[in-house]
This record gives structure tokens, C-alpha cells and sequence, in this order.
């Protein structure tokens, strides 16, 4: 039987705006996934412990607090380093173009910026799952 | 003479001529429906508006509201002109502050980054990355003073969106007006203040509800003697509205939590007419124009009957829904952005004939960074060619007795008091919240907005029709880095320099009081006055108090 892609939708960082990651965490869950949503203002400690445990296929990141240079990477960090680097990892939010190539070199695999429709999200998870 | 019978029948002859054309050119859709789903029907008449003029609408100025708060609106003065503001240090924050007002701004709107909204320090291990990023950090009473230096307090009015730590941030401001030799009284502004939509929809919470409420009539409390001018909150519908909520939820959740307001400060004890004239109001403003401006006199209407006929208001301006309006971030694209300008210009139009207090036009490059300052030029420039050019602003309420806007008003207000009513049902706003009801309608709204978009069955211009292809944009804002270092910097200074003990005696004190039920905010500015951090009171009260935590549901 096949297992459901199981994927954990988080928010690191301190800004509230968690319009998107619900939309797409619920557009995920519609598709026949197994959602997990980690709340507002995740460390990335917290984000990787919570991947780790929920055994997560695939983490996505949503801020819109201009601080994901920083935290992005500390995210796709700590999963290399407790063994977990075939988890996807993939971002959104208010996210500048000329940062995109720079948290791809960190592990970032996609930045779905605003308006995106969750079909492109979807699809993009299903033919580049890791594991 | 009352001609209703005659219109019916005119009209449903009208109606009946159509048929031949509509089989010929059929309509473009079945159904047409506002984005707050009310149905809209093809054409309204006076059948649609059979109404008491004077107990409906009234006299602007005048019991319910629905013209307007001011007799003479914007032919005695045009709303306030204030752009939201702020990133990086106090200094940075201080020049584009002093841009705006040398550009003809009439008051000044406060953006905080968001350790300072969480009442974290710029040293904070939480703060890393997000220092200055979208708003101005201020850590203690010496960035406050850099923020508003060469600004005369008691010649501006100031909003300042804050809310989990607004005591601490009125605190400041009032200790720096001190320092300029500008008397509390004289002091003029607005703190957002507003905790209950921070569960819902924005997120800066820090306590619970209930010493968080606590914190909140202490400020009504003591502003109405100390700073008698003072907004002392904001109920705000912006937020919840951006959260994918209607035009008909924003105004119900809103006032939902306005009375809660209401009921915690007359519980604490003090009289609706004290405290009821400062509450202030802030709505979004979206692109659909007509129910935009419906659902502004709606909420008039709303709130008025409320004020008067549950909470016994006798205040005239008690009963007065003042509002501030900032069009909506969530309609901007990040898809050819100077469309953005187009869509800012309608919703600008919508908040002026809806008759707002004070607007706030957003930049159109908000979908992709904070603006810069040639796109906060622009958008000041929107509100003032609709002030100037436009005529719009020179009679009252100009769109009452259109026979649709009167229609969609009647409505809204229906389907606002019947949310206020399930509301009531569950308890109120904080027990509703507490039930996850308001997040979930938020969410449900949301999402099916997402997927009428997804299914091209909502058009937005330039994202699912009329596309082009588009290099990444260019000329972004961008803060410097070196902002959080710089504040971490500063932090330290401004502890080796103060006088510790007055700092520990001064939070000791403060922790005393929150244990028990004196007003917080003369201990507060005390704590202020000597230079403890917003990180450290904060913390005083997180001991006290505790934390909130969501519980993540979608």
C-alpha cells in the first residue's frame, strides 16, 4: 500500500502572516497528503525536531519577515546534520528574487513566491520527493 | 404620493423585455455575487431602498452614523494623509519620517519590526535575522528619543502599530514628549492596542487573554485622565480582512471584538462614556468598490445602535465609529506590480467616499519588499490627486441614495448582526476565539478564495489572465544587515550608562503590581523613564503573566 506523502508545513520566524501556509497546507491535505502544521513562530530547532518526529517526507517554510537568508538555511543545516538531508525542503512568502539562488545553495529546493497557485506546489512535491 | 405599486409593475415589464436579449446575448455569468458572496441582482430601483431616511440614514454628524461622523467631512478638512513606516534603526526610521511629512503627510504611522512587537530585545536569540527587517526596532527609551527627534509631538498626531507591548510603546512616547517639554495632554495619536485579531489573524501576541485584556482597560483607564486625546486603541479589521476573511466578516469580527472591549472595561469598572469616545477603528480597503463603501456605513450604522441600544452609550461620540483605512496588501500582486497602482487607486477611492478618518495607500511594490521611497511617493500622491483633482471629497457621503450602495449597506448590516449574534451565542468574541470559530471562518474564506482564482473563476488582472513575461524586479528595498548588529550595540551601551538600581527597583515594583490589580502604566513609564528595555519589562510580565500559545489548527 502505498504510504501518504507525509509533509510538515512550518512558520519560523516572528512574523504572524500565516494566510498562505494554511492555504496550502489545507490545498496539500485536499490532495491526499498528511499534513502537520507547526503553528507561528517555529525556531528552526523546533521545525527539525518536529520533521524528525512526524517522520516528514517534506518540510515547507512560509515567512514573510525577510528573515529567511538566515533561517532557511539553519532549517536544511540541522536536517543534514541529524541525518534527515533526503528531506524536501521548499519556501514561500515574501521572498526577493536575487535571494532565490542563494538558499538553493543551502538545500532549499524551490521558492514558490506569491501567486502561486497550490497545483505548481503540489506538482513540484510529487516529482521531486527525495524519499 | 407612494407610487410602489406602479414601480413593481414597470419593473416587471422591464424585466420581462429582457428576455429576447438575453436569449440573444445571455449575461456573462448566472450569478453575480459580491466578494462577500451577497447576491447582486441586475438592476436596483427605490423598491429596493423603501426606507425611514432619517432613522436609516440621518444627517451626517448625527445618530446612526451612516453619512458620516463629521457634519461637514472633508469640506471643513480631508482625512489625515499617514503612510505606515519604519525600518531598520530609529535614525533610518527618523529621515524617512521627516521625508514624508517635507511631502505634504499629515500624520505619522509607526512600522515596528517584530521583536519589538513580540517584546523581544534586538540581542534576543529569537531576534536574530529579523532585526529593522520590517519595521523599526526600539529596545529602550534611547531609540524612542532618536525616533522622534526634530518631530514637535504636540504638532503631529502619531499611530503606532503596536499591540502586545502598546503600554510600554505609549510609555515611551509619553516619556519622550516629557523630554521635548510637551505635556501629556497635548499628545496626539493612536496605539493599535488590539489584542483579540492578534489570535486570529496577526500573530504579535505575547499573554493570554486575560491579563492581556487587563493591561488593556489599565491603558483606557489611565488614558482618559493622563492623555485625554489618545486613541487608545484600534479595533482593527485590516488584519482579519488580510487573513482571506469577507468585507462581511471584517466588520463582524471587528465590532465582535470591539464589544468585548466594551464589556472588559466595564467590568473593570469604568463608565462607556469615559472610554468610549477613544476607541478607534482601522478597516482594509479592497477593490470592489461599491461593497467597500457599503460596508464603511454599515459598520457606522452597526456600532452606533450597538453603543446606544446594548451598551446604554449617551456620549454622542460614544457612538461615533471612527475608522482609519489602509487599502489592501493582500490584492497587490507581485505580477507586473504598476498594475498595483491602478488597484490602490480604487480602494483609496472606496475608503474616501466610504468616509474614513485617515488613510493609508499601500506601495505597489508590497508584494515583493517593503517599498521605497519613490513607491510611497507615488501612493501619497494617489490620496492626494483623489483629495484635489478628483471632486470626490466635495460634498458628504456622495454615493447615499444610490439605490444599490443603500441596498448593500442594508445588507451587510443584516449579515453583520446576525455573525454578532452567533457570536453572543458562543459566549463572545474571546470565547469564539477561544473555540477557533472566527479563525476557522477566516480560513474557510480564504481558501475558497484561493481556489475560485485557481479555477479562473475570479480574474485577478495580470496573475491568471493577461499575463506577460517579466524579468525579476529591480530597485527592491533592502535593510542593511548591520541594523541588528547596530541595535545589540546600542542595548549595551544604554545598560552600562543607566543607573541599575533605579532599573531593578522600578521592575520590581512593576511585578509587584501585575501580581496584583493596580493600573500597570504609572509603573510602566517609571520602569521607561530609566531606561529598562522593552525586552526586560516585557519579560517582568511574561513571568507574571505566562504566554499564549495557538493552538495550530487550519
Amino acid at each position: 500500500m502505498d504510504r501518504k506523502i507525509r509533509v510538515l508545513v512550518a512558520k519560523p520566524g516572528l512574523d504572524g502572516h500565516d494566510r498562505g501556509a494554511k492555504v496550502i497546507a489545507r490545498a496539500l491535505r485536499d490532495d491526499g497528503m498528511e499534513v502537520i502544521y507547526t503553528g507561528l513562530r517555529q525556531t528552526p530547532e523546533q521545525i527539525v525536531s518536529a520533521a524528525i518526529q512526524e517522520d516528514a517526507d517534506v518540510v515547507a517554510l512560509s515567512i514573510l519577515s525577510g528573515a529567511h537568508n538566515h533561517l532557511f538555511p539553519r532549517v536544511t543545516e540541522l536536517l543534514a546534520a541529524k541525518g534527515s538531508g533526503d528531506v524536501l525542503v521548499i519556501g514561500g512568502g515574501v521572498i526577493p528574487e536575487e535571494d532565490i539562488d542563494f538558499l538553493k545553495s543551502k538545500g532549499v529546493a524551490a521558492i514558490f513566491g506569491p501567486g502561486t497557485t497550490t497545483r505548481t506546489t503540489i506538482d513540484f512535491i510529487r516529482s521531486n520527493l527525495k524519499r | 404620493m407612494d407610487d410602489t405599486e406602479g414601480l413593481k409593475k414597470a419593473n416587471e415589464t422591464w424585466e420581462s423585455s429582457l428576455a429576447k436579449s438575453l436569449a440573444k446575448f445571455p449575461e456573462r455569468s448566472e450569478r453575480f455575487v459580491t466578494g462577500s458572496k451577497v447576491p447582486v441582482k441586475r438592476l436596483y430601483t427605490p423598491l429596493d431602498t423603501k426606507r425611514d431616511y432619517v432613522g436609516t440614514l440621518g444627517f451626517p454628524g448625527e445618530y446612526p452614523y451612516t453619512r458620516g461622523v463629521q457634519n461637514t467631512m472633508y469640506r471643513s478638512r480631508f482625512w489625515t494623509m499617514r503612510q505606515y513606516a519604519g525600518f531598520g534603526t530609529a535614525e533610518e526610521s527618523n529621515a524617512r519620517y521627516k521625508f514624508l511629512l517635507a511631502q505634504g503627510q499629515t500624520g505619522l504611522s509607526i512600522a515596528f519590526d517584530l521583536p519589538t512587537q513580540i517584546g523581544y530585545d534586538s540581542d534576543h536569540a529569537l531576534a536574530a535575522g529579523e532585526v529593522g527587517k520590517v519595521g523599526v526596532a526600539v529596545d529602550s527609551l534611547a531609540d524612542m528619543e532618536i525616533l522622534f527627534d526634530g518631530i514637535p509631538l504636540d504638532k503631529v498626531s502619531t499611530s503606532m502599530t503596536i499591540n502586545a507591548p502598546a503600554a510600554v510603546l505609549l510609555a515611551m512616547y509619553v516619556a519622550v514628549a516629557e523630554k521635548q517639554g510637551v505635556a501629556a495632554t497635548a499628545l496626539n495619536g493612536t496605539i493599535q492596542n488590539d489584542i483579540l485579531k492578534e489570535y486570529v489573524a496577526r500573530g504579535t501576541y505575547i499573554y493570554p487573554p486575560a491579563p492581556s485584556m487587563r493591561l488593556i482597560t489599565d491603558i483606557f483607564a489611565w488614558c482618559a485622565t493622563e492623555v485625554p486625546n489618545w486613541n487608545t486603541i484600534s479595533i482593527s479589521g485590516y488584519h482579519i480582512r488580510e487573513a482571506g476573511s469577507t468585507a462581511v466578516q471584517e466588520v463582524a469580527f471587528t465590532l465582535a471584538d470591539g464589544i468585548a472591549y466594551v464589556e472588559a472595561a466595564m467590568k473593570a469598572g469604568l463608565d462607556i462614556d469615559d472610554f468610549g469616545p477613544r476607541l478607534s477603528f482601522f478597516f482594509n480597503a479592497h477593490n470592489e468598490l461599491f461593497e467597500e463603501v457599503a460596508k464603511y456605513r454599515a459598520a457606522r450604522r452597526v456600532w452606533a445602535k450597538v453603543m446606544k441600544e446594548r451598551f446604554g452609550a449617551k456620549n454622542p461620540k460614544s457612538l461615533m465609529l471612527r475608522f482609519h483605512t489602509q487599502t489592501g496588501g493582500s490584492t497587490l500582486t507581485a505580477q507586473q506590480p504598476e498594475n498595483n497602482v491602478v488597484r490602490v487607486t480604487l480602494q483609496a477611492l472606496a475608503a474616501v467616499l466610504g468616509g474614513t478618518q485617515s488613510l493609508h495607500t499601500n506601495s505597489r511594490d508590497e508584494a515583493l519588499a517593503l517599498p521605497t521611497e519613490d513607491s510611497v511617493r507615488i501612493a501619497l500622491r494617489t490620496q492626494q490627486i483623489i483629495a484635489h483633482e478628483s471632486g470626490v471629497a466635495e460634498t458628504v457621503d456622495p454615493l447615499a441614495g444610490s439605490y444599490y450602495v443603500e441596498s448593500l449597506t442594508d445588507t451587510i448590516e443584516k449579515e453583520v448582526f446576525a455573525y454578532l449574534g452567533r457570536i453572543d451565542a458562543l459566549g463572545g468574541a474571546v470565547k469564539a476565539i477561544e473555540q477557533g470559530y472566527i479563525q476557522k471562518e477566516i480560513q474557510d474564506a480564504a481558501y475558497s478564495y484561493q481556489l475560485e482564482i485557481e479555477k479562473d473563476e475570479r480574474v485577478i488582472v495580470g496573475l491568471n489572465k493577461f499575463q506577460v513575461k517579466e524579468g525579476p524586479p529591480k530597485g527592491l528595498l533592502r535593510v542593511d544587515p548591520e541594523v541588528g548588529r547596530r541595535q545589540v550595540a546600542k542595548i549595551a551601551a544604554v545598560k552600562e550608562s543607566r543607573d541599575g538600581a533605579r532599573v531593578q527597583r522600578a521592575l520590581a515594583a512593576l511585578e509587584t503590581a501585575a501580581k496584583g490589580t493596580d493600573n500597570l502604566m504609572p509603573l510602566i513609564l517609571e520602569a521607561v523613564r530609566s531606561y529598562a528595555t522593552l525586552g526586560e519589562i516585557s519579560d517582568v510580565l511574561r513571568l507574571v503573566f505566562g504566554e499564549y500559545r495557538q493552538s495550530a489548527m487550519f
